[in-house]
This record gives C-alpha cells, sequence and structure tokens, in this order.
C-alpha cells in the first residue's frame, strides 16, 4: 500500500559542460505509488516555483523502451532494481529518511552537457559505421524466401533488444562499450541477411568503438546494469569475430 | 467561423479504377533523373518510423537529405514503444486475408471518414514493407519452420499482424534507424540531433526551409531546401496525460499550419481501453497494457456504489461483467471505443475500483483457472511483469486495474494523394497528416501507415513535385523570409524568459490536459465543449501572462523548450474544441452525445458529414476557415456498425 516517505537527495549539478559540478542537497515528500522521475519532477515543480532553476534530467517515453532516461542512483545506473530503466523505478523500492545520491552517467566518452544530461552520441557513430544491412529500399525479395531458425531469430532478438541507453557504459570500470557494440553485431550476425556484411560489420563497428571506449576487461558490470539483461556472451561471440573478420577481410584471403 | 461549401482542397486522387490508381498515378509522375536528384535538397524533420524511412530512401535515391530530430538519437522517436505489431495483407495463414480485405477493414474500421484511394494504397504497399524490414534483419517472431509468424489483432477476423514480441516498433524502427544512419554514413544524409523546429519558411507560397533552435546552445538557425517533409508524429500530448512520450508534441506541425498548411479533422483522437489508470494527482504519463489482455481478461466492476471491499471478497453475483452483458456476441472484445466509452460510464457512475476509484477491474482468474498459470504467463508474461512493476500489484492473485487513455491522434495536417500539405513544397507523413486513418484507426495500423508513406509512397511522389523546380538553386538563408522568421523565433524565445510569472510550464500543461480530457475525451456534447471553449481561452491567457520559465536561452534549458510547445497545445486545443462542436454527428473516435442510436452506439451522419474538415489559420485572434473536401465512395458501401 502507498505511504508518503521522506528522501534526502544529494543530486549533481552543473550548469554546462565547461563548468564545475557540485553536489545540491534537496529533501522530497513522496508518495511510493510515484516512479522515481516523477520524485524528480515534484522537486522541479517545487525548484520553479521558489524561482530556482530546476534540474536538467532527460527522459521521454517513460516505459523503459526509448532509452532517454538514465542516471546513477546510488552509484548504480538505473539504480537499485535489477532490469529496470531510471523511468521504470518506483519509489516503493526506497525507505522513509533514504539518501539519494543521483549523478549522471559516469564515462568520459559521454561528457555531461548540463546537470544530469550526458551526450552519448558515439553510439549513434558505432552504428553509423557499419550497424546496418545495406538493402535499398524497394530491393528485397519477399519475406518468406529466406526461412530463418525460429532459434536465431529468437537470438536476434535477444540482442536486438538493446534500447541503446549507455548504462552498459557508465556502469563499466574501464567505461568500455563491448555490451552495447556486441549486442548491434550478434542481432545481425544471428540472421542469414547479416552474413555478406558480417566481417566488415564487425571490423568496422569495433574500430569505432575502440576510438571512443576503454577495453572490456569482462567484469560483468555491464550485465548487472543492463535493464534489458543482454547477454554477456555476445561480448564473446564479437571477440570470436572480431578475430575471424582479421582474417577473412583481408584483400588476399583468397589466396591460401 | 465559417464553413467554405466549395472546396479548396484538391485531393489529386489519380483516375482509374482503385486496384489501378497507384499504378497509373505512378506512372503518370514526373520523375527527376539519377544525375539531377543530387541537385535537390530536402528537409526531414523527425525520425520515428515515417521520417527514418523517408530520410533513408530519399539519401539512396541521391537526393540531399538533411534529417532533424529534437531527441539526442534518431533512435529516440516515440515509434520505438508500440508494442503490438503491424498489419500486412500478405496472406501467409491462407485464411481469406487479401489487399481489398486490408483495405476494406480499414475504411469500415475509420468509420468511413477516410479516402478510399489513400486507403487503398497503404493496403498495396503494406506487403513491401514486411519484405523490406525483415530485409534489414528486423527479427520478426517466427514459426520453427523458419517462416514468419502472423496473430490476430485488434479483433480482425484474419491473422495478418506481424510482431516482434511486444516490442515491434522499437524493432522496425531500428531498421528504419540504421537504414537512415547508413546514408549518413555515405553522405548522402546530414543528420542533425537536439535540433527542434521552430518555424516552417515559404517564400511565393512555397516551402523552402525551416527555422530550428539547437536545444544545447539555443543557437536559432535557418535551413534551405527544395522540399519539406514534416515526420513528427502525433499531438496527443495535449492531453498531458497520454501513452505518447514525454516529448512529444504538435509544434513542428502546428507552426506549419500557422503559415497556410491545412489542418484536418483535429477532434479525431483514439483512445486505448487498456491502460494502466492514474495512481496520483502528479502523475505524469500514462502505460499501455497491449489490448491483447482482452482475450482472457474478463472486465467488471462492483455492482455496489463506492466499493471499496478488495476484489476477491467482492462475491461473484455482486460484480457487474458490463460489456459481456451488454455485447453478449463480442463481449470483452468490443472495438477500442466502444470498450472505452463504457469504461468511463461505470466509473463516472461511481463504480471505479483502485484507490482513486478510476479503473475498472480486468480479471485473469477465471484463464488461470481455465488454462493454468504457466499458460497464462507464456501469453502475458512480460505485460504483468510490467504491470507489477509499475502497480507494486501482482496480477496474478488480483485483478488488474485498467482505465482509458489517449494513445493516437488521427487527426493532423491535411494532405493531397502525393501526402503533399496545402503549401506547395511541404509535405506530412506517418502519424503527423490525417490521411488513412479516418476517424478511428485499426490496431497495428500505425507502424503500417508510418512506414508505407516514407519507404513506398513519398519517395516517389515527392518527385512530382521536385521536378518542376530543376534549375532553381534552394532560397537563401541570407534572404528576408529567413531573417524574418529567425529574428520572429528569437523574439519568442525572449519573451517566454521575460514572462516570470508564478506557475510552471507544467501547471498549465496539467490544467490544460484536464480541461481537454474532460470536455473533448471520451465522449463530447455541445455544451460541455462551449464550456471547453472559453475556459481553454481563459486558461490561455493566464498562461501567457503568469508562465515562470527560468534559465536562459542560451543553455540546455527544458522548461523553455517546453513553453513554446505547451503554447501551441493551447491553439490547437481550441480547435480540437471547435472541430468537434461542428462536426454534428459521432463517429469513430469523435462521440458526441446528442447523436448516438438507441442502443447508445456512434451515430454518423452520412448526409452531411462524409467530409473531411480542413482548418486555415487566419491568424491569432481570428478564426479559423472551416474547409469541407467530400469524400466519394465508389468502391464501399456505408454500413452502421454493431456489435451486439
Amino acid at each position: 500500500m502507498s505511504e508518503i516517505i521522506t528522501v534526502n537527495l544529494k543530486i549533481w549539478r552543473q550548469e554546462g559542460p565547461e563548468k564545475s559540478g557540485y553536489f545540491e542537497n534537496y529533501t522530497q515528500k513522496i508518495t511510493t505509488e510515484a516512479s522515481f522521475l516523477e520524485m524528480i519532477d515534484l522537486l522541479n515543480e517545487d525548484l520553479n516555483n521558489q524561482g530556482l532553476e530546476p534540474i536538467s534530467i532527460e527522459s521521454d517515453c517513460r516505459e523503459g523502451i526509448c532509452g532517454t532516461c538514465g542516471v546513477m542512483i546510488n552509484g548504480q545506473a538505473h539504480g537499485p532494481r535489477k532490469a529496470t530503466t531510471t523511468c521504470q523505478l518506483h519509489m516503493r523500492e526506497f525507505s522513509d529518511g533514504d539518501e539519494i545520491v543521483i549523478e549522471p552517467f559516469r564515462a568520459i566518452s559521454f561528457p555531461v552537457i548540463r546537470d544530469l544530461v550526458v551526450d552519448r552520441s558515439p553510439f549513434d557513430q558505432i552504428i553509423e559505421s557499419g550497424g546496418y544491412i545495406s538493402v535499398n529500399t524497394g530491393a528485397a525479395s519477399d519475406a518468406n524466401l529466406i526461412p530463418v531458425p525460429k532459434e536465431a531469430a529468437d537470438q536476434a532478438f535477444d540482442a536486438a533488444a538493446c534500447i541503446g541507453c549507455g548504462a552498459c557504459v557508465a556502469a563499466c570500470p574501464n567505461s568500455a562499450a563491448q555490451l552495447f557494440t556486441s549486442a548491434k553485431l550478434a542481432h545481425m550476425a544471428s540472421l542469414p541477411q547479416g552474413q555478406p556484411e558480417r566481417w566488415k560489420r564487425t571490423e568496422m563497428m569495433v574500430g569505432t568503438m575502440e576510438e571512443f571506449f576503454g577495453s572490456c576487461t569482462n567484469h560483468g558490470e555491464c550485465h548487472e546494469a543492463c535493464p534489458k539483461e543482454i547477454n554477456l556472451d555476445f561480448i564473446a561471440f564479437m571477440n570470436r569475430d572480431y578475430m575471424k573478420a582479421k582474417v577473412k577481410n583481408r584483400a588476399l584471403s583468397g589466396q591460401r | 467561423m465559417e464553413t467554405k461549401n466549395k472546396s479548396v482542397l484538391d485531393s489529386r486522387v489519380p483516375q482509374g479504377s482503385l486496384e489501378d490508381k497507384w499504378e497509373n498515378h505512378k506512372f503518370s509522375m514526373n520523375l527527376v533523373n539519377p544525375n539531377n536528384k543530387r541537385k535537390f535538397d530536402v528537409i526531414v524533420v523527425g525520425t520515428g518510423l515515417a521520417g527514418a524511412s523517408a530520410a533513408a530512401s530519399l539519401g539512396e535515391l541521391g537526393y540531399k537529405v538533411k534529417a532533424f530530430t529534437f531527441h539526442d538519437s534518431p533512435r529516440r522517436a516515440h515509434s520505438i514503444a508500440a508494442q503490438g505489431g503491424i498489419n500486412a495483407a500478405k496472406n501467409y495463414k491462407n485464411d481469406g486475408d487479401s489487399v481489398y480485405r486490408l483495405f476494406y477493414d480499414t475504411i469500415k474500421g475509420g468509420d468511413y471518414r477516410s479516402r478510399e484511394a489513400n486507403v487503398h494504397r497503404l493496403a498495396e504497399v503494406s506487403t513491401n514493407i514486411i519484405d523490406q524490414a525483415t530485409a534489414q534483419g528486423v527479427p520478426f517472431a517466427r514459426e520453427y519452420g523458419g517462416l514468419l509468424d502472423n496473430r490476430s489483432f485488434g479483433g480482425a477476423q484474419v491473422s495478418r499482424t506481424f510482431y516482434a514480441r511486444g516490442q515491434t516498433g522499437q524493432q522496425l524502427l531500428l531498421g528504419a534507424y540504421s537504414a537512415m544512419m547508413r546514408q549518413v554514413a555515405a553522405g548522402s544524409v546530414e543528420l542533425h540531433t537536439r535540433a527542434e523546429l521552430l518555424d516552417v519558411v515559404t517564400k511565393d507560397g512555397q516551402a523552402c526551409g525551416i527555422v530550428t533552435r539547437d536545444l544545447l546552445s539555443g543557437e536559432v538557425i535557418p535551413h534551405s531546401a527544395h522540399a519539406v517533409v514534416l515526420a513528427t508524429g502525433g499531438y496527443g500530448n495535449v492531453y498531458f496525460l497520454s501513452t505518447n512520450a514525454m516529448m512529444s508534441n504538435v509544434t513542428a506541425a502546428w507552426r506549419a499550419h500557422r503559415r497556410g498548411a491545412f489542418f484536418a479533422n483535429p477532434c479525431y483522437t483514439q483512445i486505448h481501453p487498456t491502460c494502466i489508470p492514474a495512481s496520483d494527482d502528479f502523475q505524469s504519463k500514462l502505460t499501455l497494457m497491449s489490448e491483447s489482455l482482452r482475450n482472457d481478461g474478463r472486465i467488471w466492476v462492483p455492482e455496489a456504489f463506492d466499493d471499496s471491499r478488495p476484489a476477491h471478497e467482492i462475491p461473484e453475483n455482486e460484480r457487474d461483467y458490463y460489456l459481456e452483458n451488454r455485447y453478449p456476441a463480442f463481449g470483452n472484445l468490443v472495438p477500442r471505443d466502444v470498450a472505452s466509452r463504457n469504461a468511463k460510464n461505470v466509473v463516472d457512475q461511481g463504480h471505479g475500483v483502485g484507490p482513486l476509484k478510476n479503473g475498472v477491474y480486468l480479471d485473469f482468474s477465471a484463464a488461470v483457472e481455465r488454462d493454468g498459470q504457466d499458460a497464462i504467463s507464456a501469453k502475458y508474461g512480460n505485460l504483468f511483469d510490467m504491470y507489477e512493476s509499475i502497480t507494486g500489484e501482482n496480477p496474478y492473485e488480483v485483478p488488474m486495474r485498467i482505465y482509458p487513455a489517449i494513445h493516437y491522434t488521427m487527426g493532423g495536417v491535411w494532405v493531397d494523394y502525393n501526402l503533399m500539405t496545402t503549401i506547395p513544397g511541404l509535405y506530412a507523413i506517418g502519424e503527423a497528416n490525417f490521411s488513412d486513418h479516418g476517424a478511428n484507426r485499426l490496431g497495428a495500423s500505425a507502424l503500417m501507415q508510418g512506414l508505407a508513406d516514407g519507404y513506398f509512397v513519398l519517395p516517389y511522389t515527392i518527385g512530382d513535385g521536385l521536378a518542376d523546380q530543376l534549375g532553381n538553386p534552394a532560397v537563401s538563408t541570407d534572404d528576408p523570409v529567413f531573417t524574418n522568421a529567425v529574428s520572429a523565433i528569437e523574439d519568442e524565445t525572449a519573451k517566454w524568459l521575460s514572462i516570470n510569472g508564478t506557475r510552471s510550464v507544467d501547471y498549465f500543461h496539467r490544467e490544460l490536459g484536464r480541461l481537454v480530457w474532460d470536455h473533448i475525451g471520451m465522449s463530447r456534447n455541445k455544451e460541455g465543449l462551449e464550456k471547453a471553449v472559453s475556459e481553454i481561452g481563459a486558461l490561455k491567457e493566464e498562461f501567457y501572462s503568469d508562465v515562470r520559465v527560468l534559465g536562459s536561452a542560451d543553455t540546455l534549458n527544458l522548461s523553455l523548450e517546453k513553453a513554446g510547445r505547451v503554447s501551441d497545445f493551447f491553439e490547437l486545443a481550441e480547435l480540437m474544441a471547435n472541430d468537434a462542436l461542428k462536426r454534428e454527428e459521432s463517429c469513430g473516435g469523435h462521440f458526441r452525445e446528442e447523436h448516438q442510436t438507441p442502443e447508445g452506439e456512434a451515430q454518423r451522419d452520412d448526409d452531411n458529414f462524409a467530409h473531411v474538415a480542413a482548418w486555415e489559420w487566419n491568424g491569432k485572434d481570428s478564426l479559423q476557415t472551416r474547409h469541407v473536401e467530400k469524400l466519394d465512395f465508389e468502391n464501399v458501401t456505408l454500413t452502421q456498425r454493431s456489435y451486439k
């Protein structure tokens, strides 16, 4: 049943990318029925009423699918509840008097824009470097011409469920983006449609990833933080494909 | 406000039989030769299903495309949240589906308020969408033989819905997004993120560009092009509480409207019957639960008024299974609008359940008893989990609580058969236009329409308009039409920051939403609509004088962004009320209490209202002009729906 609790918030404030940030303390009364972001909405409404600038925090669908929201809550990307985005977290996870520390996602490649908002555009650049199957509109054959084993289609879906929120990078001690990148690679490499460009795609996307992000040392924090529970095995899958790609992509690979 | 009977609207529906129209049209349109395509700049605003698919396809054709999204990444567009599926007339199930049947179902489902030719074209290209998406790697559900699976959806009598678990929208959007990113890599699409359209620019009556605001730096920037495409979604957030994403808004469509694009059928809004009811006064949005739940759940309310007993303590004979009782043939599976209105009736009468008495029960106990918990969990497990994570209640043990919420808007920018608005060179696609769903949209048809427009219609029709412009350079952004538009937007931004009133933008949005929901919601009447017009006007004045937007214009400022959007919602809400007032009939999602059958169903007036109402902006302080596009039905017979 719902109850009213009071939480003590320590929230990261930073006016702009070049400004230095600091923690500001707030106290908020809230019903446990409310979502975490509704608690922030309420705080922002109060701040606005007092003539203080509201806290910048991003969210959009509030259904856990668009990947827009995401902050560190008590040091955990998306907070304490497993397989849950920040927007799907509810205040019933907290108790009266709790201190909640709220910070932006932490990673060098995700610079802070303002308060809790960060720039995750390197993810788009990874996709741009090869996260697609090259098929022009109109060029496709009948969808049932190529049967795909159900298991393969299911695995492709499991990988494609990634929402691109960046929690994996934020949770990683190395700020590595292996889980994100491997999920897209595994999605496409699981399907027959993804085969023609498989090796080139792997090399290109891994290369772009490494321009921006740290290296993976198999901590597994990414999987723990992932709201969609993307499987760690995809990273192994990517590593294997990357090695193969280095052989298969050589222009002379037709010669032994 | 006056109604003009002599139509200025030319729908440009091609000649020929229904089946041949699109084929004939494709042949008769002007083409742009491949080498000339690179001479044309095309702006696409919005990167959801419609926008991303259009930008990708236009880029592949060789046009120079500029794509704009106000999100941090194109993949965030709200298309991503669509759950159920996408229709296509593949007839893979051999159950009698066909292009004609999908056409017929869509026309009938839209309560005979859409254009036959557009809807038939939609059904024709529906099959290409599935081929295209599959080739892109969209992981649709498959059977064990490796072929695509289908399900029946939203009361359709054939299984024509393709799906990717409960995340079909996400997977289709990622497909369109990846196709667009491929063109970004190829250099044919220039991507602008965190850029919000704040004006459409015209010169000599022709669209020649847009003005955007960079949401990080606040810079107001002009962009010129030979054609502008709006793919900016629907306006459900005028209700404040809806299943739309927090940032979804009408601004791009509305600013185009103010520049001369007629806005059609704003009163056609769709309510989805199975959403989770609001739990408190500051609820920020509502969450949809897939309609498929009605296949196994039984809907009921306590017979007693204001009954506070928990569900399991209410004996069977004190429950009112109102849908099963009123509609024995369809029971809990009546269409969305009927289910929604009945829920509203029982709640209004005081039978509502839950802490705020604002819901009805959707009870799975009979299904669990019949099929076992495992079977129910296999079908709905993810939805039950989602419900539990939001409400903290376990639907295997206590009935779900549901209530209708705004979900989709059929109205939008008026377009002709080429998807061009009343401003030459300006196009509208996807939910942003009004075109294909009439007064009510069928389940699993939104994704279909967005992608049909973007992949298979606009890329052809836009060439017809561009061919005439060969040799004309795009208008320079130094032209006064641009510099004036830029300074007007800068003034507007400064205005919001200078009001310095006492209440937040959200406060006004919430109050506006309440008015719109109460008077222009699930059921409407003359008195309520007139009240809405005056109260919205009064609240709007208060908004302009008392809103408080803090901070500055040259940094990320979320309240400032929202102030402009809410101001457009105010103007839209007034138009919605006027449109609903003028439409003296009930049809689809527009239910006027004065116009119902003795059974309480929507009563159309085909003699007087078988038309599209398209509104023309006449300036801030003038009433808008209502234009009429008559709808001719040459292929279907208009019938009255009945679900008894």
